[in-house]
């Protein structure tokens, strides 16, 4: 496992310091090739979002100047690299980047773009070959692992933006927002935000009303809406069902009278305030109406730190998953280390043995086919036992870190690099061809 | 045979009636899932304990279990209608529960009590019976509506966070819930009690105005026809409309307890 990664993220590096490491999109493909061809690297990959800038390989010989590849990218001066960048390797890089994939590292926990982000980045380096088997193997199992994470925490589900929490609580009212109509009081940058969320998901029509009313055109332009006086709002507002208030005014501007006025003309259809106005637009009196529901900005913020507290709990039952998938990659790779020697070594002793059949065979003279079953089943099983025991050892040593040291033994014991040669020096002794021989 | 499988599907909707428990504390979507898996599994039983009642030539209209068993069967099948639109499971916290007694109670006992012992015009009874049932079962999802409209207004009300992943539909999927089966029952419940008067009047000669069943279920109609009213016309909903939907379910179920003192039903016994 000579996984190597360095990089830069939103917690490490101010905007500045990412701006000047950030890789267009267009250019990911080159810069690929370029860390594929920069000694010590065998494979590599670029994730680059506006949140990060990341360096991932697999080294030759575990250890790459990923440093000296950066400078030489981007010409940033070491002083700068030391204050910002972040080095992993090995288990660590492997963490890293399931963390990465799983959104545990980003800004707001468990959102679901980087994923996409890193599927985007690891299909380019794919394309151009700088991802082989090891790279593959390892984000190949980050997205299994992010899947994961998905499904088995609740760390994407809630929403942690006051937009997002607005649109989730008129759905919670609504059900669908298809065909709702949402009316803007008072023409500010926030409710315009908020009302863009809605269109999004499915609102239909929309009316703008704002002191001054030139203002209130230019936003119903905006929206395609229409704009209304705001002389007019008590007649108009009942038209809507989701209303987002943010006046400067410094008294409510809806009393309870009002929504009674508003609920008898709606024949008791519900209707929902979103007050992000301070000082509030709407008197709590009137949210105690039956049918109208009132969330005000302290209200939408509470929301929204209830759900990042909720994502942060899921995070750590996140975390405990990643660190179990991290040790099942590294007990996979080390079992896929061992395959190799593995199977160099039954071939080995396979082909020793057919060829001492081969060599007895003359000296046995003709065998019915039962006694060619016997001979078979008896030089197998001597192979097999034979072979038992450092297979076994070759396994167990494949997840402890003395693997490549028994792996390096077995190799030289059996001589397994010279296989052409080893089947016709390492014959069987003799008293054993006879022991063949005598029990026929 | 036919009680056999009635028990099988009163153990099917126990695992509902569990689930009705447990969806009031914490969402589970699996769990969820399980107890509508159950209450399919449960009423393809019910359904062949009815078949085979009917089939055996043995069927009493005028039981009493016999008339829970099919309440508690249509109960669940406007649950499985409501749930093929709505594609939610919420309104079995008011119906499991409902539907396990009302399938308990029809299923313990082996000497069904019979409600009359003559009746001369069986179309009419069995048409009656069926009218009625399918008003109560429509009845009572309305009032399973109220309930968990009440419930989920009262979560977005109070602003709890939770309330957004609560186990509860939106608040107007609920009250389209209700006021649908509102509409669907109550022409069902009008003719199911204008059959009765009609039965009760040409089996037994007159109809006794006194008699408890049939001033329950008069005034259970009588809200009935107000909450329908009242809805259309002024649009009630939420607190309102859930205190009416009480009151008519408590008059359905003062009416249906009434059977075990009444004579309304026994006109061959009085």
């Amino acid at each position: 496992m000579r996984f190597q990664l360095i990089g830069v993220n939103h917690k490490s590096a101010p905007l500045d310091v990412r701006e000047r490491l950030a890789i267009p999109e267009s250019r990911l493909p080159d810069t690929c090739r370029d860390l594929t061809a920069y000694p010590g690297i065998e494979e590599g990959m670029v994730i680059s979002t506006c949140n990060r800038v990341e360096i991932v390989t697999h080294t030759t010989n575990g250890s790459a100047d990923l440093r000296g590849f950066l400078h030489q990218q981007f010409h940033l001066t070491a002083d700068e690299l030391e204050a910002h960048v972040y080095e992993f390797r090995e288990k660590d890089a492997v963490r890293h980047i399931f963390r990465v994939a799983s959104s545990l590292d980003s800004m707001v926990v468990g959102e679901a773009q980087i994923l996409g982000q890193v599927k985007e980045a690891y299909a380019t380096a794919r394309a151009v070959g700088a991802v082989r088997s090891q790279l593959d193997q390892l984000f190949t199992r980050a997205f299994a692992v992010a899947k994961r994470v998905r499904s088995e925490t609740a760390v994407g589900s809630s929403s942690v933006s006051i937009a997002s929490v607005a649109v989730e609580l008129a759905k919670k009212i609504f059900g669908t927002l298809e065909g709702k109509t949402v009316f803007i009081v008072g023409a500010g940058k926030m409710s315009e935000l908020a009302a863009r969320h809605l269109m999004a998901h499915g609102c239909e029509s929309i009316f703008v009303s704002n002191r001054t009313y030139d203002r209130a055109v230019g936003l119903a332009h905006k929206f395609n809406g229409q704009a209304i006086r705001f002389d007019d709002l008590y007649e108009q507002c009942d038209r809507a069902d989701i209303v987002i208030t943010s006046t400067g005014s410094p008294q409510a501007i809806f009393h309870r009278e009002h929504g009674e006025q508003f609920l008898s003309r709606r024949k008791n259809r519900p209707m929902f305030f979103i007050d992000i106005a301070v000082p509030r637009d709407v008197s709590p009196e009137m949210g105690k109406l039956d049918g109208i529901f009132t969330y005000d900005i302290d209200d939408l913020q509470q929301a929204v730190s209830s759900h990042v507290a909720d994502r942060r709990k899921e995070a750590e039952l996140a975390e405990a998953i990643i660190a179990s998938e991290v040790e099942r990659f590294e007990a996979k790779l080390h079992t896929l280390d061992v395959v190799p020697t593995i199977v160099s070594l039954q071939d080995h002793l396979e082909t020793i043995r057919q060829a001492e059949i081969d060599r007895v065979r003359g000296r046995l003279g003709r065998l019915t086919p039962e006694q060619e079953t016997a001979v078979e089943a008896l030089t197998r099983g001597i192979i097999n036992k034979v072979m038992h025991t450092p297979i076994t050892t070759l396994k167990t040593a494949a997840k402890e870190s003395e693997a490549t040291t028994i792996v390096d033994v077995v190799r030289r014991l059996f001589n397994l690099h010279e296989k052409g040669k080893e089947t016709q020096k390492e014959a069987t002794p003799p008293e054993k061809k006879n022991e063949v021989g005598t029990r026929q | 045979m036919s009680l056999l499988w009635l028990r099988f599907a009163l153990a099917c909707y126990f695992i509902g009636l569990v689930y009705a428990f447990v969806a009031l504390t914490r969402t589970s979507e699996l769990f969820s899932r399980i107890a509508l898996h159950a209450a399919s599994l449960g009423m393809v039983f019910h359904f062949v304990s009815l078949v085979e009642l009917f089939l055996s030539g043995q069927v009493v209209w005028t039981s009493l279990h016999n008339g829970e068993s099919l309440l508690a069967f249509f109960s669940m099948t406007f649950f499985m209608i409501i749930y093929a639109i709505y594609q939610t499971t919420s309104p079995g916290v008011v119906v499991f529960p409902i539907v396990f007694f009302l399938t308990f109670v029809a299923a313990i006992d082996q000497q069904p009590v019979l409600l009359t012992q003559y009746v001369s015009h069986k179309g009419w009874l069995v048409a009656h019976i069926i009218l009625i049932f399918t008003g109560y079962a429509a009845l009572l999802l309305s009032f399973g509506a109220s309930l968990l409209y009440l419930l989920q207004e009262g979560r977005l009300k109070a602003k709890k966070s939770s309330s957004l992943t609560s186990f509860l539909p939106a608040l107007e999927v609920i009250d389209q819930i209700g006021y649908r089966s509102l509409l669907l029952g109550f022409p069902f419940m009008t003719l199911g009690l204008l059959t009765g008067t009609i039965l009760a009047a040409s089996t037994y000669g007159r109809v006794d105005f006194l008699d408890p069943v049939f001033l329950l279920s008069l005034l259970m109609w009588a809200v009935y026809m107000l909450m329908v009213f009242t809805r259309w016309n002024s649009g009630w909903r939420g607190r309102r409309a859930a205190v009416l939907a009480s009151f008519a379910f408590i008059a359905a179920i003062v009416a249906w307890a009434a059977n075990y003192f009444s004579t309304i039903h026994r006109f061959a016994a009085s």
